[in-house]
């Protein structure tokens, strides 16, 4: 299946008298890793969650390809190839790293009467999970329970879920929190390899990511897109210097 | 000792034991043993089919008990109008298990943690005054049940008959929970306890999954109260009585959350202890009481009573000890 674009459209969210998600527009691209940057509360979860539908819109519209999910419910979304990955880790804890991987990679053919056989000896489910395990390096600690890893290679399994429930649009909130250098060298390489096949869109603090690896960046600044466009053009924007990277610095 | 190994090891010597009990009641000429530890089987699986809700999803349905009632009012109901068919009492139990627990399920999977249990709680509290106040039906007094259910091959005419029909269904949950449990379905259900937002997030409804284990537990509850019908020849209200959905959920306690045969030895360590405390003083409840507390308090993980009674270091890491004990490994 091909890589969707993503449509928002005049998208509102008020959280009582605060208007979170302030006409927010956006053009993704079929393909495109989008990046979205901006200062610490200006909404960018809260995107993320009114992309999914998490949380329900006030206004606007929401469009994955041709199809309006405006209003729908989170298994149409994820039906079309919507996944996303969580800011703060959001795995099973008490489960395996593979049993974990498993039941994202179920997610497809569902478990309606699959009441005997258990989840990991189904072939056609592991054969995504060890390629995925492969891809994420997860494959030495397989068999070790999701609570018990370090937070690097938690951080890694929560990418891994969301990959391995075979995205079409992936949404990335803040992948590289809290990584080590290393880790985070190791998660801009995984991404990197994965560029093209999705339309991604990443959230991300790790400015260095997100220049390296973004084809176009939009910058959200209390709620609002104040400006969209390759990282050059970002880098140059004065409105982006001015509301986000601070005026002295050398960008 | 892992989640495996432990089953595989008490489930078979568990069931060979309570196979042998009506051979020892014949040879000691104990009828009442038959009668007694029937009872227990059923309690268990009705403990069993709570656990599928209780201690794989985390739900403390505290009605469970209206299940019971539901199974054992078909059988005295249709009794009462001269069918003993079994397989037509069966065929009305299971349907009218599948309505409640579907209409049930859908009222109270709309709430969580206290809201769930008070909401099941009123559920079954209200199929308790239906049925005292239902005169034609005995009211208070209930049903008696002279004419046993009758499945043509055999019937369900005295405790033993309900006690091997106990045990062969028993035994046939616990293999199917024990494969339920790593299955596709039942990993999900377990997630949802775990991480309810992000089972969402991969498309799986947890609302859907929680009420397919809902209602699969309330058809197997249901079926307990069919036998326990049939076991005592009477179907009254008190079987729907809330301390009875309260007892189901000390048994699992007792026998370890989560664990597939947990709450077999649950039923039988719970109404083995009543049995023997009420034969030795009528005060029996003072003793009941502090030491199901004991055992709640040092059971928070499963088994960790037993580990505490044996002096049996744990070789679990911390991290697995602090986890909610519905999900230990």
């Amino acid at each position: 299946m091909t890589a969707p674009s993503l449509t928002v459209d005049g998208l509102v969210r008020y959280f009582g008298g605060l208007k979170a998600t302030d006409e927010v527009t956006l053009q993704v691209r079929p393909g495109e890793l989008h990046a979205i940057i901006g200062p610490n509360g200006a909404g960018k979860t809260t995107l993320i969650n009114l992309l999914t539908g998490e949380l329900a819109s006030d206004g606007g519209r929401i469009l994955i390809g041709d199809v309006d999910v405006t209003g729908q419910p989170i298994q149409q979304r994820v039906q079309l190839g919507l996944l996303r990955s969580y800011q703060i880790t959001s795995v099973f804890d008490s489960f395996t790293v593979r049993e974990n991987i498993c039941l994202a990679a179920r997610r497809k053919r569902g478990v309606r009467m699959a009441v005997w056989k258990p989840l990991v000896r189904d072939s056609e489910t592991m054969e995504v999970v060890r390629r995925i395990m492969a891809e994420c390096q997860l494959q030495h600690v397989a068999d070790e329970a999701a609570a018990n890893l370090a937070y690097g290679q938690r951080r890694q399994l929560e990418i891994a879920m969301a990959l391995a429930a075979d995205p079409r649009l992936l949404l990335l909130d803040e992948p590289m929190a809290g990584m080590s250098a290393a880790e985070g060298t190791a998660a801009i390489e995984l991404l990197r390899s994965l560029k093209g096949q999705y339309t991604i869109v990443l959230v991300e603090h790790d400015m260095n990511a997100v220049f390296s690896l973004a084809d176009r960046i939009s910058v959200l600044v209390y709620g609002k897109v104040i400006a969209t466009g390759t990282a050059d053009e970002i880098r140059n924007h004065p409105d982006v210097r001015k509301a986000y990277l601070g005026d002295d610095e050398d960008a | 000792m892992t989640f495996n190994k432990w089953t595989r090891f008490s489930l078979p010597v568990l069931f060979i034991l309570l196979a042998a009990i009506p051979f020892v009641a014949q040879a000691t000429d104990e009828p009442f043993y038959v009668t007694f530890f029937a009872r227990v089987l059923v309690y268990a699986l009705a403990a069993c089919a709570l656990n599928i809700v209780l201690g794989f999803a985390g739900l403390v349905s505290f009605g469970h008990a209206m299940f019971i009632g539901l199974g054992a009012y078909a059988v005295g109901i249709l009794g009462d109008y001269g069918i003993s068919n079994g397989w037509i009492q069966l065929a009305a139990c299971i349907a009218v298990c599948v309505v409640v627990a579907v209409m049930v399920g859908s009222v109270c999977l709309r709430t969580s943690g206290i809201g769930f249990i008070m909401i099941t709680l009123a559920f079954s509290q209200m199929l308790y005054f239906l049925m005292v106040s239902l005169t034609p039906f005995g009211g208070d007094d209930g049903l008696n049940i002279y004419e046993s259910s009758d499945f043509g091959l055999f019937t369900l005419s005295g405790s033993t008959e309900v006690y091997w029909a106990t045990w062969a269904l028993l035994l046939a949950l616990a293999l199917f929970l024990n494969r339920l449990r790593t299955s596709p379905f039942g990993m999900v259900l377990r997630a949802t306890h775990i991480n309810p937002r992000r089972v969402n997030a991969f498309g799986y409804s947890v609302f859907r999954v929680q009420l397919s284990a809902y209602v699969l537990s309330g058809v197997i509850t249901g079926l307990a109260g069919f036998l326990l019908a049939n076991l005592t020849a009477f179907a009254v209200p008190s079987y729907i009585a809330w301390h009875v959905s309260g007892e189901l959920i000390v048994m699992i306690v007792i026998g370890g959350i989560g664990l597939v045969t947990g709450p077999i030895f649950g039923a039988i360590i719970f109404l083995l202890l009543e049995e023997v405390l009420k034969g030795w003083t009528e005060h029996w409840m003072l003793i009941m009481g502090p030491i199901i507390v004991l055992i709640a308090l040092a059971g928070r993980n499963q088994f960790a009573w037993l580990k505490v009674f044996f002096n049996r270091p744990s070789s679990a890491p911390a991290a697995i000890e602090a986890q909610p004990a519905g999900e230990t490994r």
